[in-house]
Parts: structure tokens; C-alpha cells; sequence
């Protein structure tokens, strides 16, 4: 079963960070991505651009409407995911709590809808 | 046969059973509904089969894979059921205690905190007590629909985010009980903070801690909620006057309290408290069996409580614990620093929208007999109180402290 985990997390926070800090984060994600890919689980996954680089798109009768930002304004922006394998929710939830960005933001858990196989 | 009887026993286990073969709570729950109706033409005209929960677990499958003959299409019903083990179940598979470990499944499934809190009451109450939609609509004050609608989306999310149906590993078996215990818990306090007939609720709360026990029986803490609610529960009879109001722990009338349940509840107490490890429930059933030995209210043991309570303070701070400390030191050391106590805990604001900090309050100046301070406190009380039971109690109360005298 796969499952996205959604990492959502304070731009301002990051933003207020050391290049040493930010350097020990990198590290952590980075043996983090390492153990997940030994494991098996692992398969995807990117940081994002901050919210400040997004565009938001929406097609009205046939117009594409365009507007600058992201979706919508919340209080921690969505900076990055991993696509993992897992047997179960229990499993995916283990693998969300390890993700660096769970101790200072939010992991969202989001199973992949199973699609039929095409021809 | 007492059928009503034989079922209330095997719905959970077979129940349990069943979802793990079928994969489906609705199927299973569906299956097992027309394999009862099928028992109950046929057990009383003949013998009973000698196991029950083995013959209604087959008969359920057997219904369900009828079922899904008759209403999936061919393509998908071949797959399903080769997936269900079409065959008969073999009499070794379900022996006396086939699966026991079902039923811990199926509760570890239901209380998943993955679940919303009032998805995983729900889900509960409708699978494991057996309890219908609109009784537990009833229960909760919403309408069916409501409540029908949460079932089909915690169904939809066990299902679609592949919630294991599994006893979880040791590891994470600690929080886990915890999860389950503060459901049952909820349910009971559901039936308990009621003024009138819910009493349903905390007899299906007082079950389902009969059976966490049968599960797990070296948890002192399962042990110790069994025994709360059995303390509590005691006093139900005594609980509302005869015009349904209710009446304070202190004033009630005691030969009405449950002798059986008190001393279920007390021996649980004890053997929680010896087995060590006491936390929330344990030392909280500690104190109401305290409550219960004192055969009047003046006999209590007010000493021996501030001491559970301090304990408690300290596993478990929160306003609401240090309020009854306050109180029970206030009967145990002097009513003047069980005021200084509470007085500090107005002072700390958190309990600023709690009806029962004046209340408490209130009750100590009008021991203390400074009657004009303590209505002044019960009609603070009275701005928050929610329950019409306890401003009938305050009103009271208030009308003592300002009358004449």
C-alpha cells in the first residue's frame, strides 16, 4: 500500500534559521531518505519551493485563471513529501513520525488511492 | 435457551471473527445478523450445537459468500471469493476459543487514534456492544443520520487508509490501551453525567471493562477503570432525589449504594494498587473506594484522599485534579487551607470558565460560615454551571447561604 506523507511546516520558522542549523536539518532528512530507501519503504520524494514561488491555476469555462500564491494561506505551508511503501496505516504513521519535519511541523498521511491497471 | 442472552455473549467474539475473514464490518456484521436469524428458527426446535460461536461464524461466512455471489459480477466475485477461503470452516479452526485474539483486534480497531475520539465512541458502542445507530444517536444527542454518517466515514477510513486490523506490537501496546481505556471511559462518563436514563451507556462502558479485563488481565490500570466504574455506579440509586435532583456525594443516603458493585470495585482497587504501576484510573478508583468504606459521610476517610489525590497531583497535573485536592484537604487539614488552595488556583485562571472552582469554593466559606462570601461564590457558580442538575444543587445551596439566620 502506498501512502504520501505531506510535510507542512512554518516557512517563517526555516526562514529564521542559521546556515549551521540549516545545514544539521539537511543532514537529518538526508540520513532519513537513506534509512527509508535501506528499509524498503522509500519511493519518492522532493523538498518544495516556499509557497512564495507558487501559482495557483484554475480552468473556468474553458479560461485558465491564474493567480499568484499558494492554494491557500495557512499557517504551516506544504514544503516537501515522501511517496513510501507500507503494509498498513500503523506502518505509514511510524515512518511519518521519523521524518525530521514532525518535530517541528506537521506530517499529513495520505493513502494513494489504488488505481485499476491500464491496458 | 436465553437467546437474548447467548447473543449479547457470542455477537462480540464471533463479530471479531468474522471481520478478520471477510475484511468488511458491514458484511460481517450483516453476515452474523442473518446467521442469528437463521439460529433462532432452528437451535430451539433441536439441540443447540455444541459450540455456538463456531456454527455462527461458519453459517455468516457461508451467508456472506452467498452474498457476494448474488451481488457482484462474475469477474469480481471469482477473485473475492477465492480471497474468502470459499470452503467450509474446518470444526479444529473454530475450537472453543478459536481466535482469541480477535476480539483484542477488533478493540484495538475500533479505538485506532488514527479515528476521531467520537468516531472511535461510535464505532465501539455499534460494533462491539452491539448497541444500534439510533441508540447511540439517542445517546450522543445527534440525529441518526448523523451518527450513521460517522460510522460509514470511520468505516471508509479503516478501509481506505488500510487501518490494520491487528493486537499492536509491544512497543506501542501502552498508548494503545490508554486509547482504549479513554473510550470506554468516555462512554461511561456519557451515561454518568446524565441527570436521567442513560444508564445504558455505563452499563455497556462497565462490560466492555469486563472484557478489556478477560484480555488484559495484569493491566493495573484496565483493572483500576473497571473498578471506578463499578464505585461509581454504586451510587447510581442513591444519586437523584425523588424528584430526579441531584443529590451530593455528602448527603446521600448510603444504604441505597450498591453493596455487590462496591465490593467488585473495591478488591479491583486494592489488587491495582498492589500490582503497582497505579496511574489515572487506578489511583482515581483508589479514592472512590475510600468514599465507599465510609459507611456516613462524617466517617470518611478525608486524611487517607488528600494523600491519593496529592499522588495523583503529581502522575497527572492538571487544574481539575488540584481542585479536589484542594477540597480534600480542606476536610483533612483545616477549611481555611483548602480555601488558600483553591483561592490560589482562581488566582492561576485556568479553571476561569469551570463552574465547580466557585462551587468548590463556595462550599468551603459555607462551612467556614462566611455566608455572604459563599453567595457570592455559588452565584458566580451559577453564571457558568451547563447542567441543570447541578444549578438545581447551587440554587439550593444559594437560597441556604442567603436565607434568614
Amino acid at each position: 500500500m502506498k501512502y504520501l506523507l505531506l510535510i507542512y511546516e512554518s516557512e517563517s520558522v526555516g526562514n529564521g534559521l542559521s546556515e549551521a542549523e540549516r545545514g544539521k536539518i539537511f543532514q537529518e532528512y538526508m540520513d532519513y531518505s537513506r534509512g527509508i530507501r535501506r528499509s524498503g519503504n522509500y519511493l519518492g520524494g522532493q523538498a518544495l519551493q516556499p509557497v512564495s514561488s507558487a501559482t495557483t491555476v484554475r480552468v473556468k469555462d474553458g479560461k485558465t485563471l491564474t493567480t499568484d500564491g499558494p492554494f491557500a494561506e495557512t499557517r504551516e505551508q506544504l514544503g516537501g513529501f515522501f511517496l513510501v511503501e507500507a503494509k498498513d496505516l500503523d506502518e505509514a504513521i511510524r515512518l511519518a513520525a521519523g521524518i525530521p519535519g514532525a518535530r517541528t511541523g506537521s506530517i499529513e498521511v495520505r493513502p494513494i488511492m489504488p488505481t485499476p491497471p491500464v491496458d | 435457551m436465553d437467546f437474548e442472552a447467548l447473543y449479547r455473549e457470542e455477537r462480540p467474539r464471533a463479530l471479531a471473527t468474522l471481520i478478520r475473514l471477510l475484511g468488511d464490518f458491514d458484511l460481517a456484521e450483516e453476515s452474523l445478523q442473518e446467521a442469528f436469524a437463521a439460529a433462532l428458527q432452528k437451535w430451539p426446535r433441536g439441540e443447540p450445537p455444541r459450540n455456538p460461536r463456531a456454527w455462527l461464524v461458519s453459517a455468516a461466512r457461508h451467508k456472506a459468500i452467498d452474498r457476494i455471489r448474488r451481488e457482484r459480477s462474475l469477474a469480481a466475485k471469482t477473485a473475492e471469493i477465492a480471497y474468502l477461503g470459499g470452503g467450509a470452516v474446518s470444526p479444529s479452526e473454530l475450537a472453543d476459543e478459536p481466535f482469541p485474539d480477535d476480539l483484542m483486534r477488533l478493540i484495538f480497531t475500533c479505538c485506532h487514534p488514527a479515528l476521531a475520539l467520537e468516531a472511535q465512541v461510535a464505532l465501539t458502542l455499534k460494533t462491539l456492544c452491539g448497541l444500534s445507530v439510533e441508540q447511540i444517536a439517542r445517546a450522543f444527542l445527534v440525529s441518526p443520520a448523523t451518527m450513521a454518517q460517522r460510522l460509514v466515514r470511520a468505516k471508509g477510513k479503516i478501509r481506505a487508509a488500510r487501518i490494520s486490523y491487528a493486537v499492536p506490537g509491544s512497543d506501542d501496546l501502552p498508548e494503545r490501551v490508554d486509547g482504549v481505556l479513554r473510550v470506554v471511559y468516555l462512554v461511561f462518563n456519557e451515561g454518568y453525567g446524565d441527570v436521567r436514563g442513560r444508564h445504558d451507556l455505563c452499563r455497556e462502558a462497565i462490560r466492555l471493562g469486563r472484557l478489556l479485563r478477560t484480555l488484559l488481565p495484569s493491566s493495573s490500570e484496565v483493572g483500576g477503570l473497571l473498578a471506578l466504574m463499578l464505585l461509581h455506579d454504586s451510587r447510581r440509586a442513591a444519586r437523584h432525589d425523588k424528584s430526579g435532583d441531584l443529590v451530593t456525594l455528602e448527603e446521600q443516603d448510603r444504604s441505597r449504594w450498591d453493596r455487590g458493585e462496591i465490593e467488585e470495585g473495591r478488591l479491583l482497587a486494592e489488587e491495582a494498587v498492589r500490582r503497582g504501576g497505579v496511574g489515572f484510573y487506578a489511583l482515581q478508583a483508589a479514592i472512590a473506594a475510600v468514599h465507599a468504606q465510609a459507611a456516613e459521610a462524617t466517617l470518611t476517610d478525608w486524611p487517607q484522599i488528600a494523600a491519593l489525590y496529592s499522588l495523583l497531583l503529581r502522575l497527572h497535573p492538571s487544574p481539575v485534579v488540584a481542585l479536589n485536592h484542594a477540597a480534600a484537604v480542606a476536610m483533612a487539614e483545616g477549611l481555611e487551607r483548602g480555601l488558600r488552595l483553591v483561592e490560589e488556583l482562581e488566582a492561576g485562571g485556568e479553571l476561569a470558565a469551570y463552574h465547580l472552582l466557585p462551587a468548590a469554593k463556595a462550599d468551603i466559606l459555607r462551612r467556614l460560615g462566611r455566608r455572604a462570601d459563599a453567595a457570592g461564590a455559588y452565584e458566580r457558580a451559577l453564571q457558568l454551571v451547563t447542567s441543570d442538575a447541578e444549578r438545581l444543587y447551587l440554587e439550593r445551596r444559594l437560597r441556604e447561604v442567603s436565607g434568614a439566620g
